[in-house]
């Protein structure tokens, strides 16, 4: 299969379980030297797409190819050229992390002496040289993810994938993970990574691919996908319900774009584009008009409202 | 090659991932992984003695009390001594129960990832499997050679030759062979606590309808026909021939060559479950 400049592409990838389908009509284009996020909520069909593609999963519809090799008719190939780090850290709990490096260090043929010499590197490289004999087991959560990475690069491969790298990890192991992914992508390694937060798709990737329901329904730079959803939202609510539509007007008029309104909880909200702007003139403007406000919030969009905004966007494009 | 990721990396297309490598080769890396994952095994048991201890212990305690407190409640039917009648049925009964070590440790990498891992990895698609059944007999080997030896201490004895008694050995260590490729596909097919609880629910039935306590003549007839034919009663059988110590007997045509089903049974047994194991293995369907 030729493969024109991409590191990993997906074409109509489909994999059924049972009566459902994990993927349907799955399409990815990740370009050589590129780091690609797969963004999507749990159960949208990540791991199943990072399965298929690690050869690890068969799939019942469409074709692939890593590294230039089909995933189906050469699996072999296609394993010489990637490293994959799970969603479950898979190292040897009982070894230490030298025991588990050399293991995997060897099982690359490198030889013993040359897995040892690799394992030091990798574990100097990884802050994690002096965890001695230490079983894995006894690892922090951030110490066990950085042993999974380093584990996965024993032959520096061309194409890396990392199945929800840093969920479950505390914000300083979340960073220890960032900064050595970030190493490995300065070097020049292909990276295509799943999350379910879309903070870090935008801290580590170059393009994201929106994955809902077993497809990618959009895929951008992570300015564009901001973009297209307008960025951050306003919420206020009024206290008169009368005053709903005065305040949605207002809204309106400032910021350029049509308000959601709730009349149960007699609330107004709208995406912003320049956050500090749209607060202050709309606080003025409902100042002027006296319309009493019990509440004003300004936040970032959540998750939920990025694949509701993307998931109708797409359905509308398509109908 | 990435140079500035890993500026030592070896290149992930190095001649021992070549395509050029021939057969010889390939049966060589074979090999080299399998000794890799087995390798891992040993390791553990340095690691955690303790384990490996307490695992031999079971085995040893089961022997100890069968033999002293049973031992006075039961006769052996055309006289003989009780001990020297038990000990080849314990010896088999052993075989059959270890095997849930196997499924345990199979079905703990597969919940870890670490078989997933080891599936992306370059590797044969029999190595692991292979390396997992070498370690299991490694550590079969050593469990019935102390268990032989409880025996010798406990007053059992064979009265065959020293080469019949090799033979005794190697009809037990070979049944469970079989068995710990069957463990192997259980602990691959079914996910999670299922496959231990599975294996359990077998080795019961497995180990205790048999002949190893209790001549299937006196069975029902047909629990008396599954306990014959059951792979364990061969061996079992076949074991008492070959260590000179007192048997049921028995007229079925099952019982008379138990000898040749002792072999026949767990090569069959193997000869279904290793192609499935290294299937399920590369394919891991589902
Ligand atoms: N082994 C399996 N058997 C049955 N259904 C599965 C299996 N693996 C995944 N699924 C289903 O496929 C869908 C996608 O799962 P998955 O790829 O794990 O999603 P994600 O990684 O994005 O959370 C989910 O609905 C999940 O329940
Ligand atoms: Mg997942």
């Amino acid at each position: 299969m030729e493969t024109t400049g991409g590191a990993v592409t997906a074409r109509g990838l489909g994999k059924r379980y049972g009566r459902s389908w994990a993927l349907r009509g799955f399409d990815l284009h990740v370009p050589v030297g590129s780091v690609c996020g797969l963004l999507g909520p749990n159960g949208a069909g990540k791991t199943t797409a990072v399965r298929v593609l690690t050869t690890l999963l068969r799939a019942d519809e469409g074709t692939a190819s890593v590294a230039g090799h089909d995933v189906a008719a050469h699996g072999d190939r296609v394993r010489r050229s990637i490293g994959l780090v799970g969603q479950n850290a898979a190292v040897d709990e009982v070894l230490s992390g030298r025991q588990n490096l050399e293991m995997f260090g060897r099982l690359h043929h490198l030889g013993s002496r040359r897995a040892a010499a690799r394992a030091d590197e990798l574990l100097e490289r990884f802050r994690l040289a002096d965890t001695g004999r230490k079983p894995v087991g006894a690892y922090s959560g951030g110490m066990r993810r950085r042993l999974d990475l380093a584990a996965s690069m024993i032959l520096a491969p061309p194409v890396l994938f990392l199945d929800e790298p840093t969920t479950g990890l505390d914000p300083r192991s979340r960073d220890e993970v960032w900064g050595a992914v970030r190493e490995l992508v300065a070097g020049g390694t292909t990276v295509l990574l799943t999350t379910q937060y879309l903070e870090e798709a935008d801290r580590l990737a170059d393009r994201i691919s929106v994955v809902s329901s077993g497809r990618v329904v959009a895929e951008g730079t992570p300015g564009e996908l901001k973009s297209r959803l307008g960025g951050d939202r306003l919420d206020l609510v009024v206290r008169d319900p009368a005053a709903l539509a005065g305040a949605a007007g207002i809204v309106r008029r400032v910021v350029g774009a049509e308000p959601d309104t709730d009349v149960e909880n007699r609330r107004v909200g709208v995406g912003v584009e320049d956050r500090v702007a749209a607060l202050t003139e709309v606080v003025r403007a409902l100042e002027e008009q006296r319309i009493g406000v019990e509440d004003v919030v300004l936040r970032r969009p959540t998750l939920d409202e990025v694949f509701l905004h993307l998931t109708e966007a797409e359905e509308e494009t398509t109908r | 090659m990435n140079a500035t990721a890993a500026p030592s990396a070896p290149s992930a297309a190095g001649p021992a991932h070549g395509e050029a490598g021939g057969f010889a080769a390939r049966v060589r890396w074979a090999v080299a992984d399998g000794w890799t994952i087995t390798r891992r095994d040993v390791l553990h048991w340095l690691r955690r003695p303790g384990q490996l201890v307490a695992g031999l212990l079971f085995p040893v305690m089961m022997l100890l009390m069968f033999g002293f407190l049973f031992g006075g409640a039961m006769t052996v039917p055309g006289g003989g001594d009780y001990r020297e009648f038990l000990m080849p049925g314990m010896f088999a009964m052993t075989m059959v129960f270890g095997v849930g070590e196997t499924v345990t440790a199979v079905s703990h990498d597969m919940a870890r990832g670490v078989t997933d891992r080891f599936r992306s990895m370059p590797m044969a698609p029999s190595a692991v499997v292979v390396g997992r059944c070498a370690a299991d007999m490694l550590r079969s080997a050593i469990t019935l050679a102390i268990l032989l030896g409880c025996g010798l201490l406990a007053g059992w004895q064979w009265n065959g030759t020293g080469g019949e008694a090799a033979a005794a050995v190697g009809l037990l260590l070979l049944l469970r062979f079989s068995l710990v490729w069957l463990g192997i596909y259980v602990g691959l097919a079914v996910r999670g606590e299922g496959a231990v609880t599975a294996v359990h629910t077998l080795e019961f039935p497995l180990g205790f309808l048999s002949n190893a306590f209790a001549a299937t003549a006196t069975m029902p007839l047909w629990l008396g026909t599954v306990a014959d034919w059951n792979p364990l009663s061969s061996t079992v059988t076949a074991t008492r021939e070959l260590f000179g110590n007192p048997g049921w007997g028995g007229e079925t045509w099952i019982a008379q060559n138990a000898l040749l089903m002792a072999v026949v049974w767990p090569l069959a047994i193997v000869a279904v479950f290793f192609p499935l194991c290294v299937r399920r293995y590369r394919d891991m369907a589902g």
